[in-house]
C-alpha cells in the first residue's frame, strides 16, 4: 500500500432515517477507490443535516444521528459526525467539507510531527497528506445546476480542491451531470464515477412510507435502528407533515444577498 | 376479520440460497404484510429450504454451508427458520414433493387423524390422479395452508420446458398456492393469463408488488465477493462473517458443475418419473 494517498469518504445528507443502502455507498465507494491503486481508504464521516434544512418529514436531529450511531456501531471505519446538525443554521456542503478536512489534516500533522501553522500546501516528506472527498449519489450532481443554488467558486471547492465519489443508481446519468456543467466538467479528474450495478433503490422515503403504513421495514435497515424507531414512535402521518410546504432553507437563503451567506 | 377467524399460512421458500441474501429475506416480509393486508390470513411461519447439492447448479456451494448461513441470517427472525430436510437429500426431489413433505409435517403436528395413515394418503392421492379428482386440502381447520412464497422468475420458469413436470405445477398453485413477489415492472399477471393451468388455479396465486426495487441477486453477490468486493449490507452481518472466514465463493467454486446438467433437466428429458 506504499505511496498510496489516505482518503476519508464525508456523506451529508438526511439519513431520515440512515438505511442499508446509505451504509452501501460507502462499502461500493471504498471499494473502487482502493481498486484505483491510488487511494487508501482510512475512513468514512456520515453528517447528518441539521434540523433547519427544513425538509418535509425531517425526524429532529439527535434521533438521527443516534440511528446512524446505531446502524455504524459495527463498522470499523465509517462514524457518524453530530457537528453539521448542532450548527444554528444549515451549513453549506463546502462548509462542512471545510471544517472535516482541517480537523483530519491537524489530526494527520499530530501523527506525522509536523505541526504548528500548516503552510497553504502541506507536502510531508513521508507518504502524502490525507484528503477528503464527498461521497454522494448521483442526483446530487443535478443539484450543480440549479440555478442559484451553488456558488461557482464553492463548485470549484468541493470538486477541484476535496473532489467528489458518486455513486450511480438506477437510469441516473451521473456522467452526463458531469459533462453538462462545465465546473464540474473541468475538474472531471477529481470525480470518481462509481457504478452500482445492483438496483437497490432502498430510499428513506420508501422506508417513512412503510413504517407509516406499519409495513414491515426489516432488512432494508438495522434491527437495532428499527427498534429505535418503534422507542421513540417516530415515522408516522403526522411526523410526515412537519415543514410540509415550507422552502428548504439553502433555497430561502438563496434568496438572500451574498454577503449574507456564512462562510 | 377476527384474529382467529382468519386461515393460518406456513410460507415455503425453496431455492438455492447460494448465498442468501437480504432480498430473500424481504421476501418473506412483504408477503407476510400483504397476506395478513387481505384481511383473510394470519402468517404463522416462513420456512427456508435450501436445494441439495444434487440440483447441480452451477456455482452450487455445499449444502451444508447454504444451510447454515440461512440460519444465521434468521437468528433474528422470530418467525423465519430453515429446515434442512431438502438440502440434505442425496438426489435432488422435485418442489412439489418438498412441499408436500412440509405439508404432511404441518398436518402430523396439528395431529390432524385422518391424513396420518399415510399409507393411505398416497391411495388416495393415486386414486385421486387418476380419477381427475380435485385435490383436497386437509379441512380441519387447524392445519394451516402452505404456500409456496417465490420470485417472478420461479413463476415464470413454469415455462421452461422439461424443468417441471405439468402435474406438478398443477398441485403447486391448485393443492397449495404461491405467493409470488415481483418487481413494480415486471407483469406476473400477464404470464398467469397465458397459461390455462395458471390462470385456471388464479384464485391461489397471489402477486405481490415490490414497489422499492431489490435486486440483491445471488449471482451479483457471488460476483463481487469474487472480486474481492464488499459485500456488507447485502446480506445479514453474520453471514458476511461465515463467507469471509470459511473463504467462500471464489472463481473455483463459480466453476463447479459447470459441465454437468441441472438435476431435473436430466430427469425430465430421460423420460423417468
Amino acid at each position: 500500500m506504499a505511496g498510496r494517498i489516505p482518503l476519508v469518504l464525508l456523506a451529508c445528507g438526511s439519513f431520515n432515517p440512515v438505511t442499508h443502502q446509505h451504509m452501501r455507498l460507502f462499502e461500493l465507494a471504498r471499494d473502487h477507490m482502493h481498486q484505483t491503486g491510488q487511494f487508501q481508504v482510512v475512513g468514512g464521516i456520515v453528517s447528518p443535516v441539521s434540523d433547519v434544512y427544513g425538509k418535509q418529514g425531517l425526524a429532529p436531529a439527535r434521533h438521527r444521528v443516534a440511528m446512524a450511531r446505531l446502524a455504524l456501531r459495527s463498522s470499523d471505519w465509517i462514524t457518524v459526525d453530530d457537528w453539521e446538525s448542532q450548527q444554528a443554521d444549515w451549513t453549506e456542503t463546502v462548509v462542512t467539507m471545510r471544517h472535516h478536512y482541517s480537523r483530519i489534516l491537524r489530526q494527520y500533522q499530530r501523527n506525522t510531527g509536523t505541526g504548528g501553522a500548516p503552510p497553504p500546501d502541506p507536502r510531508p516528506p513521508d507518504g502524502a497528506a490525507p484528503q477528503l472527498k464527498l461521497l454522494c449519489g448521483a442526483d446530487f450532481l443535478d443539484t450543480f445546476k440549479a440555478p442559484g443554488l451553488w456558488r461557482p467558486e464553492h463548485v470549484a471547492e468541493v470538486a477541484g480542491r476535496f473532489g467528489l465519489v458518486c455513486v450511480s443508481r438506477g437510469s441516473l446519468q451521473p456522467d452526463r451531470a458531469v459533462h453538462e456543467c462545465d465546473t464540474l466538467s473541468q475538474h472531471r479528474a477529481n470525480i470518481f464515477l462509481v457504478r452500482e450495478w445492483v438496483r437497490n433503490e432502498i430510499s428513506a422515503t420508501e422506508v417513512r412510507r412503510a413504517l407509516r403504513r406499519g409495513l414491515s421495514v426489516k432488512y432494508l435497515l438495522p434491527d437495532a435502528v428499527i427498534d429505535y424507531i418503534r422507542e421513540h414512535g417516530l415515522y408516522t402521518w403526522e411526523s410526515e407533515q412537519k415543514n410540509k410546504g415550507g422552502v428548504l432553507r439553502p433555497l430561502e437563503l438563496q434568496g438572500a444577498p451574498p454577503e449574507t451567506l456564512a462562510d | 376479520m377476527e384474529h382467529s377467524d382468519r386461515t393460518k399460512v406456513v410460507l415455503l421458500a425453496c431455492g438455492s440460497f447460494n448465498p442468501i441474501t437480504n432480498m430473500h429475506l424481504r421476501m418473506f416480509e412483504l408477503a407476510r404484510d400483504y397476506l395478513e393486508d387481505t384481511g383473510q390470513y394470519r402468517v404463522v411461519r416462513g420456512i427456508i429450504s435450501p436445494v441439495g447439492d444434487g440440483y447441480k447448479k452451477k456455482g452450487l456451494i455445499e449444502a451444508s454451508h447454504r444451510i447454515e448461513m440461512a440460519r444465521l441470517a434468521t437468528e433474528s427472525s422470530d418467525w423465519i427458520r430453515v429446515d434442512p430436510w431438502e438440502g440434505q437429500l442425496a438426489e435432488w426431489v422435485e418442489t412439489a414433493k418438498v412441499i408436500r413433505h412440509h405439508y404432511e409435517e404441518l398436518v402430523a403436528a396439528e395431529h390432524c387423524n385422518d391424513e396420518v395413515d399415510t399409507v393411505r394418503v398416497g391411495k388416495k392421492r393415486r386414486h385421486e390422479e387418476r380419477e381427475g379428482a380435485p385435490y383436497s386440502n386437509c379441512l380441519r381447520a387447524d392445519v394451516p395452508q402452505l404456500k409456496l412464497l417465490c420470485g417472478a422468475d420461479v413463476l415464470e420458469s413454469f415455462s421452461v420446458p422439461n424443468l417441471w413436470k405439468s402435474e406438478d405445477i398443477a398441485e403447486i398453485v391448485g393443492r397449495f398456492g404461491l405467493v409470488c413477489i415481483t418487481r413494480a415492472g415486471s407483469d406476473a399477471w400477464k404470464f398467469v393469463h397465458q397459461s390455462d393451468v395458471l390462470w385456471g388455479h388464479r384464485k391461489n396465486i397471489h402477486v405481490v408488488k415490490e414497489w422499492v426495487t431489490n435486486e440483491i441477486s445471488a449471482t451479483h453477490v457471488r460476483r463481487a465477493l469474487r472480486r474481492g468486493q464488499s459485500v456488507r449490507y447485502l446480506l445479514p452481518d453474520p453471514v458476511v462473517r461465515y463467507v469471509q472466514e470459511h473463504g467462500l465463493y471464489s472463481s473455483e467454486s463459480e466453476e463447479k458443475n459447470a459441465d454437468v446438467i441441472l438435476a431435473p433437466l436430466q430427469k425430465y428429458v430421460k423420460g423417468s418419473s
